[in-house]
């Protein structure tokens, strides 16, 4: 038998059922909002909500960029990229500035994002209050109530046991001073961007069946204590190939002595700075930096 | 030297020809064909269409040898094609009383109308490994029973032994359709539509798991297999141009009715209570672990006490579906360098501290297993 399928694989009831879903979520910061997720060819847990967002959204003139783990040539980032160009045959990029649509996995680009830019992110658990209460039932109340103080008990047990919060990725954000969310497992390096971004953010759980979003210019705030700021983390060294001092940095083991290089974790980032100046390589220092910044 | 991680792309068409390779096998063993999976593997044919929620057995075997006999990703794949159809309508409600029956047991009436039809079964093999014979005796042959084979949950109604409204009345007394978790996100408290739904959706294994821990004491319902069916059924569409409804097909289903106790309440006389299975195809032992968790996960609704995980909805309706669990288990094979690398800043972080304490509090000739083999 022969199958076809629509532009960008979805449906168009399908289509029109999550913008629905978006829109709800755009006009609720911060909220997560149940849709009807449907079955994609590809796993859950490995991209199905940020994949239906993005084929929701999609148009025939988008420029579309993929990445995992803040590079385009991760083997799911292709994968997922592929998809596009074949169900929906729309041009794709690696250059952050020339894209209109972003879907990532664990990373914002480093390359600030502006206006008509979506970025859209793959979320495995979209509930920030998930591992405090296991019950949706119970967490869909916190919500209602703003009732956090369970987050706030679990950061200061971590201040109280270790000296500082000992959350790394997925730190929980307040969005526009009502819900607090889960961000996706992106490094908390990268939460600061999100904050009065030019860009739509949008946010897809597939399993879950969630949206949630952050719309452009809207303030989101890493949870944090006045006596305990919110702190930014990166390996405090630059990158051994482009020489950044200010990008999140992936530790690459070089041979079984313990050699080891720090390089971008954004290739399209590092690829640009190698293009336009070469730096040399500098000494490598596992010392950590640490910002402080007021969420 | 930095080994760059260029190359997902030409890596994963190399994997996919490798793939494709081993799916093949030796190829000078005659290719398998789908009508010999359809024909020759119907149990499994049976399993992919039931939690692959699509009646199609020539889609179920290709799945099947697609995903070279892994069941859970057959489902899967059928699952994905789903998703894809559109939706004309719904059938009217299956009237199983009306089967043509190839199997029918009771372990509740030693006789009853319609008797005890054995059928194609397993039960009472020995399970001694042999050659299966290629060219077996045909089966024997019966007249069709002349009599009706009402349900046994019927007989036991007809004397108010059994309650008879599976579903409680909506408040305004109308007939509500059921729910459709394929078509709006599940929530919680679900009714029983939608948790029927769900299990007959749900693993096999999940399910048989979970039915087995409520015989092992873990919310105990005191379960008889009342009864036992699979045969074809017909499926009839309301036709509002005929103005009446027309037949569309058959379809073979497994329906497996538990009768459970219920000691009564101070509104309800003691009575017996229903589990109920309803899988496609003959996915007897799905049927019935089906029929004993939808009676565990009613105890909310009948007063009982809510203790064991198989009577607790929003546990077993949340990680019954193979599809979701095996997608989310397995996408830690995806790359987490990112997040690996904070949480290794953390603990080097945490590490130091920890040397520096330890250093300062004089406990310096201890020997320091905290450096690392790089440092």
């Amino acid at each position: 038998m022969t199958v076809t399928y629509n532009f960008a694989y979805l449906d168009e009831q399908t289509k029109r059922m999550i913008r629905r879903a978006i829109l709800k979520a755009i006009a609720i910061p911060g909220y997560q909002v149940p849709f009807a997720s449907r079955e994609m060819p590809m796993p859950y847990g490995w991209g199905t909500g940020g994949v239906q967002v993005t084929a929701a959204i999609l148009g025939p003139t988008d420029v579309l960029k993929v990445i995992d783990q803040g590079s385009d040539d991760t083997t799911n980032a292709v994968s997922i990229r592929k998809f596009f160009g074949r169900t929906a045959g729309v041009r794709t990029t690696t250059r952050t500035a020339e894209a209109t649509v972003i879907q990532t996995r664990h990373r914002i680009p480093e390359t600030p994002l502006r206006e008509n830019q979506v970025i859209v992110f793959q979320v495995p658990i979209p509930e920030p209050l998930r591992f405090l209460e296991p019950r949706e039932t119970g967490t869909r109340r916190m919500h209602a109530l703003q009732e956090y103080g369970l987050v706030h008990v679990k950061l200061y047990e971590d201040i109280a046991r270790h000296g500082h919060i000992a959350t790394t990725y997925a730190y929980p954000v307040k969005v526009d001073g009502r819900y607090v969310m889960d961000p996706s497992p992106i490094p908390k390096f990268d939460n600061p961007k999100m904050s009065d971004s030019p860009a739509l953010q949008l946010f897809g759980a597939g399993r879950e069946k969630r949206i949630y979003a952050i719309p452009p210019y809207t303030r989101v705030a890493s949870l944090d204590f006045d006596d305990h700021p919110f702190e930014r983390w990166r390996h405090h060294c630059r990158c051994a190939l482009c020489g950044a001092e200010e990008s999140f940095l992936d530790e690459v083991i070089t041979d079984d002595h313990g050699s080891r290089m720090f390089v971008c974790s954004d290739s399209d980032f590092c690829e640009s700075r190698r293009g336009e100046a070469t730096t040399s390589p500098e000494a490598v220092s596992l010392a950590s930096d640490t910002e402080t910044h007021h969420g | 030297m930095y080994v760059a991680v260029k190359g997902g792309e030409r890596a994963i068409e190399n994997a996919h020809r490798l793939l494709a390779h081993e799916r093949r096998g030796d190829r000078s063993v005659p290719e398998v064909t789908t009508d010999q999976i359809a024909e020759q593997l119907t149990l499994a044919v049976d399993r992919v269409m039931t939690e692959g929620s699509l009646y199609d057995r020539e889609l179920a075997a290709l799945a099947i040898k697609q995903a070279r006999g892994d069941l859970i990703e057959a489902i899967f794949l059928l699952r994905a094609f789903r998703a894809t159809l559109p939706r004309f309508g719904s059938t009217r409600p299956l009237d199983t009383g009306a089967m043509r029956i190839r199997r029918r047991i009771s372990a509740a009436f030693k006789d009853l109308p319609g008797g005890q039809v054995l059928g194609p079964t397993f039960d009472y093999t020995h399970r001694l490994l042999e050659p299966p014979v290629s060219d077996p005796p045909m089966p024997a042959t019966a007249p069709a029973p002349s009599e009706p084979t009402p349900r046994v949950s019927d007989l036991l109604a007809a004397d108010g032994l059994i309650e008879t409204t599976a579903f409680p009345a909506s408040p305004d007394g109308a007939e509500q359709p059921p729910g459709d978790l394929t078509r709006e996100a599940l929530s919680f408290p679900a009714d029983r539509d939608l948790r029927l739904q769900n299990l007959a959706r749900g693993d096999e294994g999940f399910l048989l798991a979970l039915a087995y821990s409520t015989q092992r004491g873990f919310g105990r319902t005191h379960p008889f297999a009342g009864e036992i069916r699979l045969g074809d059924v017909a499926l009839e569409m309301w036709s509002e141009d005929a103005g009446f409804a027309l037949p569309i097909g058959r379809v073979t289903v497994t329906e497996c009715q538990s009768i459970n106790q219920f000691k009564g309440s101070a509104t309800e006389p003691p009575r017996f209570t229903r589990g109920y299975g309803l899988v496609f195809g003959h996915c007897e032992r799905k049927a019935m672990s089906m029929s004993l968790v939808d009676r565990s996960l009613r105890a909310r609704e009948l007063d009982e006490e809510v203790k064991a995980p198989a009577q607790d909805e929003e546990f077993v309706l949340s990680h019954s579906d193979n599809v979701q669990a095996t997608g989310f288990v397995e996408h830690l094979k995806l790359p987490h360098y990112v997040d690996f690398q904070a949480e290794l800043g953390l603990v080097r972080r945490m590490r130091e501290e920890h040397a520096r304490r330890a250093a300062s509090s004089g406990t310096a000739n201890v020997v320091d297993d905290t450096r690392e083999a790089a440092e």
